[in-house]
C-alpha cells in the first residue's frame, strides 16, 4: 500500500459563515480539514470509528460526524462548528448557557459534539421532550457526566429557560 | 490509636464556599476554545505513529525500517535497540521478583502484549506516518501465551520476564486481629469458592498524546500533554533518560478525561522526547482509540479464592480470610501498588476486626494495568459488599439489616480499623436510610409483584462504598520496604499582581473536576472579595514553581491536598495584604481588615486600599518604606501529617479522608434473554464540606455512569491467544444516553476533622454502582433459582447462564454451622 496524498482536489466550503477554498488530498477526513488545516480545534476526535460523536458538526442543518466524511464530500456545503455558535461579542447561545448553568460538562471534550447534535435537534424541534433529546444525543458519548445534566440542559432550552 | 494531627479550623466560610458557583472553565469549553494537547501545533512538527505488536507474546527476531525511511516525507524512526542504548529501564516500584522487570519505552528483544509499541515512525503527516509504519518489517517468533493470572504461577506456564524467574510480581500476607479466634467463635462459617472482579477501564474520550519540543541549547524538553500525574512521570523519566527533573517540563491545560488511565504515559512520552532530540523537530503523538484500548492502563482484574467468613448467629461479622490474585498485565508501570492500596479499605464500611488476605500479583500477556477510577479499593469494596450479600443470602439475613448491624457507627468516628487506618468521619446508617428512601425501598415488594406480572424479575441492590483519599505514599513501603516515598503534598501559589489581579497557580492537572472554580471560591472567601476577580491559571506547568513530587490529579485528593495548598497560600497573601495596609496607614495590623475587595481600617472604612494599590506598591512603587513591604507572592506546600506505617505488622494510617457513598438500584431482568435493565437508581454522597455542591454531584453522577457500564457492558475481553476482542467503541460498549436510568441523588456533610477545610476527596466514587447492580441482580434471581453473583461484570449471557444453571454458582457456596 502507499499513501494517496498526491491525489488532491480543490474544494470550497462555507464554515461558520466564512468561505474557504482549499486543495485537499482525497483521503483527508473532514475533521482533519477542520482541525489541522483550518485550526478549528473545537471539533474533537474520540474514537476513529464513528462511535463517539466528539467530531459532530452541523452540515446543511443536519448533525453529522465529521470523522465519517471526507473533506472532498463537503465541497459546496455550509457547515457550522462549535466555534460558530456564540456571537462575535462572545454572547453564548441559550444552549451553551444552559450547559453552563446545568453543569452539563466536566472535561469538555465531548461538549462541542453534544452542543452541535443538540443544536441540530433544536432547529428541527424547538421543544423536545426528554426522550427526544436522548434519541438525538444517542450518537454522542460522554464519559464524565452520565448524561443526566446534559439532557436536562437541552430540555430546559426547549422549555424556554436556560436555568 | 494511630496519631493524626487535627487541623485547626481556621477557615471561615464567606459567600463563595458551599455555593454552586458556575464553573470558570465552562466559558472556553462551550465555545470550543479549550486547549487540549492535540490542539497544540508547531511548524514542521513530525507526526508519530507506533508500529505495534500483533502478538501477545513473541521474541523480536529482526526489525527493518529501511523501506519506511525511504518514503518521501518520513522523518525518522526509533527502535527498541536505540531506546536500550539511550535510556535505562524505568525505575521499578516492586521489590524482587517484580523489581527485576526491565521496562523500556519500546519493546526490547521481546513483546509481551498485543499492541505493545515496537517501533516509532515519524512523518510529515499523520496519514503518512501511519502508512509508513506498514512498511516497517518486524519478524517475530511467537511464544506461548499467558492470559489468566490464576495459571501464571503454575509449573510450565510461559514466563514473560525471564529476569524475574517467573510471573510473580508481588506477594504478601496481610493479617490483623486474631483470625483463628474469630473463626473459633463463629456460629457460621460461610465459604465462597471464587469471586472475580473484571478487567475494564474508564476510557476517557480523549486518548493519550503529546506535543513534545526539545530545546537543544538548554537540553530541556517541553511536553504539552495530558498526563495526569506529572510528578510521577518526571520521577520515572528523569533517571531513565539520564537527565535532571528540571529538564522535563510538563504542561497541561485542558484534559479530556483521565480517571487514572493517563498516569502511566511515561514510556510514550519518553519516545517522543528521544525523537524530538534525534530528529530536531517537534513531535506530535496522538493515540488512536484502538491503540488506547490495547495498551493504555487497564484496571486491575482480581480474583478472590477460598474466601471464608466468620459470622455470629445474630449476623455479626467477626472476620474473613481470602486469597486475592491480581492480574498486573505485562509490565509494572504503577504496580504493584495495587497490592497495598486495597488495604485502605480492607474491611469496607464494616467492623471486621479479624482479617487475613494473601495477596498475589502476577504478570500476564495483557495490557499493563495502572490506576483506574477507584483504583484497587474498588475491587476490595466490591469484595466486601459481595461477601455481605452472599452471607445475607445464604444465612437468610436481610441485606439492609446485616449492613446496619455491622456498619461502623457514627459515634465511633474517628474509627481505627483493624489495620490502623483511621476513618475520619461519616454516618453510614443515615446515608443508607437516605438511599433507601430515594429508591423507594418500602414499596419494593409491590414493584416486584408488578414486574412479575409482566414476566420480569425485579431486584433491589445496595452498594455501600468508600472513597479513600489523600494517600500516605509511605504505604508503598509495605510492599517494598526499600522505597523512599512517604507522605503526600501539593503546592499552590497565590499572588497579588501589579494591577490588583489575584493570580492562583496549582500543581494539579484537572480533567473536568473544576479546580479553577473551587480554588477561586476558597481564595475569594479568604481575601473577602468577589470570586470573579480570582484568576486561576488553567492546568499545570512544571515551570510555574507550584508543584512537588506528588503533584497531579488522582486518587480523590484535590479537595484536601489542592485546596489546602490554596488555602495556605491565600492565608499568607491575606496576611501580607494586612501587613502592607498597616504599613501604609501606620497602624497596628490588628486594626486592618479585608472586606469587600479592600484592605481597610476596621473603625474607619474611608481609610481603604483597593487591591490595585496593594499590588502596585511592592511591584512598582516601593520607595520610602522603612522596612521591606511584603512581596504579595505567596507559595504554600500542604503536607498532611502522616507517619510511616509499621512495616512488620502492615499497620498504620494510609489515607487521610474517607468519603461515603451509598448507592441503591432497582433492576429488572428479562428471564427470556438475561438482559438486565437498571430501572431506578439513587446515590447518596457524604464527602464532608462541599466547596461546590454542583461539582460534587457531577462527580457522583460520573462515577455512577462508569460503574453501571462496568457492571453490565464494559469489559476488556482477551481470547486465549491474547487478542483483545474489545479494541474500540463498537465492541467495548460504554453507556450511551439511552442506557441511563433515572437518577436521584442525596447528600449530607460529615466534615473531616483532619483537613483544613473539613473537606474530603470524592472523585472516584468507589465503584458503588458495580456493587449495587451485582446485589440487585442477585436479589432478582432469588425468585428464579437463587443464583449467586460471583462476577463484577454481568452481561446478558452471564445472567442467562445464572438463570439456566443457578446451581453452578450456589454450589460454590458452603455453610458450616455449629
Amino acid at each position: 500500500m502507499s499513501t494517496t496524498t498526491s491525489t488532491t482536489r480543490t474544494i470550497s466550503v462555507v464554515i461558520n459563515g466564512t468561505s474557504y477554498e482549499r486543495d485537499v488530498p482525497a483521503s483527508l477526513l473532514l475533521v482533519h480539514l477542520l482541525r489541522d488545516d483550518l485550526d478549528l480545534t473545537g471539533t474533537h476526535i474520540g474514537c476513529d470509528t464513528g462511535s463517539c460523536g466528539a467530531c459532530t458538526v452541523v452540515l446543511g442543518g443536519e448533525a453529522i460526524k465529521s470523522c465519517c466524511m471526507l473533506a472532498v464530500q463537503a465541497d459546496g456545503t455550509s457547515i457550522t462548528t462549535v466555534e460558530g455558535l456564540a456571537s462575535d461579542d462572545g454572547a453564548l447561545t441559550p444552549l451553551q448557557q444552559s450547559f453552563h448553568d446545568h453543569h452539563a460538562l466536566q472535561c469538555g471534550y465531548c461538549t462541542p459534539g453534544m452542543l452541535m447534535s443538540a443544536t441540530a435537534l433544536l432547529e428541527q424541534n424547538p421543544h423536545p421532550d426528554e426522550h427526544e433529546v436522548k434519541v438525538a444525543l444517542q450518537g454522542n458519548i460522554c464519559r464524565c457526566t452520565g448524561y443526566w445534566n446534559i439532557v436536562e440542559a437541552v430540555v430546559a432550552v426547549g422549555e424556554g429557560g436556560a436555568s | 490509636m494511630t496519631a493524626i494531627e487535627t487541623e485547626a479550623g481556621t477557615f471561615q466560610k464567606g459567600s463563595a464556599v458551599g455555593q454552586s458557583v458556575p464553573r470558570k472553565e465552562d466559558g472556553r469549553l462551550v465555545q470550543g476554545q479549550g486547549v487540549f494537547f492535540d490542539d497544540v501545533k508547531r511548524k514542521d512538527m513530525g507526526y508519530l505513529h507506533y508500529v505495534r505488536s500483533p502478538y501477545a507474546h513473541a521474541t523480536i527476531e529482526s526489525i527493518d525500517v529501511s523501506a519506511a525511511l525511504e518514503m518521501p516525507g518520513v522523518y525518522g524512526t526509533l527502535t527498541g535497540d536505540e531506546v536500550a542504548l539511550l535510556t535505562d529501564p524505568f525505575f521499578q516500584i516492586a521489590a524482587p521478583p517484580g523489581g527485576h522487570v526491565k521496562d523500556y519505552a519500546l519493546a526490547v528483544g521481546k513483546v509481551r502484549y498485543l499492541g505493545e509499541p515496537v517501533v516509532a515512525v515519524v512523518a510529515e503527516t499523520r496519514e503518512l506516518a501511519r502508512s509508513a509504519a506498514e512498511f516497517v518489517m518486524v519478524e517475530y517468533e511467537p511464544l506461548d501465551v499467558l492470559v489468566d493470572a490464576r495459571a501464571a504461577l503454575a509449573e510450565g506456564a510461559p514466563v514473560l520476564h525471564e529476569d524475574c524467574g517467573g510471573n510473580l510480581s508481588y506477594s504478601g500476607v496481610w493479617e490483623w486481629g486474631d483470625v483463628d479466634a474469630a473463626f473459633a467463635e463463629a456460629d457460621h462459617i460461610v465459604s465462597i469458592g471464587e469471586l472475580h472482579f473484571d478487567r475494564f477501564n474508564s476510557t476517557p474520550l480523549e486518548c493519550g498524546g503529546a506535543l513534545v519540543e526539545y530545546n537543544r541549547g538548554t537540553g530541556q524538553w517541553t511536553m504539552y500533554t495530558n498526563n495526569q500525574f506529572p510528578g510521577f512521570a518526571a520521577i520515572m523519566m528523569g533517571p531513565a533518560m539520564r537527565v535532571g527533573i528540571d529538564k522535563l517540563r510538563i504542561v497541561t491545560q485542558d484534559i479530556g478525561g483521565g480517571f487514572g488511565n493517563k498516569i502511566t504515559t511515561h514510556p510514550q512520552l519518553t519516545v517522543c522526547c528521544l525523537l524530538a532530540r534525534k530528529l530536531k523537530r517537534a513531535i506530535q503523538w496522538t493515540e488512536y482509540r484502538t491503540d488506547f484500548h490495547q495498551s493504555m492502563a487497564h484496571g486491575n482484574e482480581r480474583w478472590f479464592q477460598g474466601t471464608e467468613v466468620a459470622v455470629k448467629a445474630d449476623g455479626t461479622l467477626l472476620g474473613f480470610r481470602t486469597k486475592a490474585i491480581d492480574d498486573a498485565g505485562a509490565y509494572l508501570r504503577y504496580e504493584p501498588l495495587g497490592g497495598v492500596i486495597w488495604s485502605q479499605v480492607a474491611g469496607g464500611l464494616y467492623r471486621w476486626r479479624n482479617i487475613r488476605l494473601e495477596f498475589t500479583q502476577a504478570m500476564t500477556n495483557k495490557a499493563p494495568v495502572s490506576p483506574n477510577r477507584g483504583y484497587s479499593r474498588m475491587q476490595q469494596l466490591w469484595f466486601t459488599e459481595r461477601v455481605i450479600d452472599i452471607v445475607a443470602h445464604t444465612l437468610d439475613f436481610d441485606p439492609v439489616e446485616i449492613r446496619r448491624l455491622n456498619f461502623i457507627k457514627p459515634e465511633q468516628m474517628p474509627y481505627e480499623t483493624a489495620n490502623g487506618c483511621v476513618y475520619d468521619s461519616g454516618d453510614y446508617p443515615r446515608a443508607l436510610d437516605m438511599a433507601l428512601e430515594l429508591i423507594g425501598a418500602d414499596e419494593i415488594e409491590d414493584r416486584r409483584a408488578e414486574a412479575a406480572s409482566r414476566g420480569k424479575l425485579l431486584g433491589l441492590g445496595i452498594g455501600s462504598t468508600l472513597d479513600s483519599g489523600t494517600n500516605n505514599f509511605a504505604q508503598s513501603q509495605l510492599i517494598n520496604p526499600e522505597l523512599q516515598f512517604s507522605g503526600n503534598n501539593e503546592v499552590a501559589t497565590v499572588k497579588l499582581d501589579i494591577f490588583g489581579e489575584v493570580v492562583v497557580t496549582l500543581g494539579t492537572t484537572p480533567q473536568g473536576q473544576g479546580h479553577e472554580t473551587t480554588a477561586a471560591q476558597v481564595v475569594a472567601d479568604i481575601l473577602h472579595c468577589d470570586v470573579d476577580i480570582i484568576n486561576v491559571r488553567a492546568g499545570h506547568d512544571s515551570y510555574w514553581n507550584s508543584h512537588a513530587g506528588f503533584s497531579g490529579t488522582y486518587a480523590s485528593q484535590f479537595a484536601v491536598t489542592g485546596l489546602s495548598a490554596v488555602k495556605g497560600a491565600a492565608d499568607l497573601l491575606a496576611a501580607d495584604m494586612v501587613k502592607l495596609a498597616s504599613m501604609v496607614f501606620q497602624c497596628p495590623e490588628e486594626a486592618i481588615e479585608l472586606a469587600d475587595g479592600f484592605a481597610r481600617i476596621r473603625d474607619n472604612h474611608e481609610a481603604a486600599l483597593p487591591f490595585m494599590a496593594l499590588g502596585a506598591i511592592p511591584n512598582a512603587n516601593n520607595a520610602g518604606f522603612p522596612d521591606d513591604p511584603p512581596t504579595m507572592n505567596c507559595r504554600y506546600v500542604y503536607r498532611p501529617a502522616f507517619e510511616v506505617p509499621d512495616k512488620e505488622r502492615k499497620f498504620g494510617n494510609l489515607t487521610l479522608t474517607y468519603a461515603t457513598q451509598i448507592h441503591a438500584c432497582i433492576v429488572e431482568i428479562d428471564p427470556e434473554t438475561g438482559v438486565t435493565e437498571v430501572v431506578d437508581y439513587a446515590a447518596v454522597d457524604d464527602c464532608g464540606v462541599r466547596i461546590n455542591p454542583q461539582i460534587v454531584e457531577g462527580q457522583v453522577m460520573g462515577a455512577t455512569a462508569h460503574a453501571i457500564g462496568a457492571a453490565l457492558w464494559e469489559s476488556f475481553v482477551y481470547d486465549e491467544d491474547g487478542n483483545l476482542l474489545t479494541p474500540n467503541f463498537y465492541d467495548y460498549h460504554v453507556p450511551h444516553v439511552l442506557d441511563m436510568p433515572p437518577l436521584k441523588t442525596g447528600a449530607f456533610e460529615s466534615p473531616s476533622p483532619f483537613t483544613p477545610l473539613g473537606t474530603k476527596g470524592m472523585g472516584e466514587g468507589g465503584g458503588g454502582g458495580i456493587h449495587c447492580i451485582c446485589a440487585g441482580i442477585q436479589d432478582a434471581l432469588r425468585a428464579a433459582g437463587g443464583a449467586i453473583v460471583t462476577d463484577s461484570h454481568n452481561p446478558y449471557h452471564r445472567v442467562w447462564e445464572m438463570l439456566s444453571h443457578p446451581e453452578r454458582s450456589r454450589e460454590t457456596i458452603e455453610v458450616t454451622s455449629r
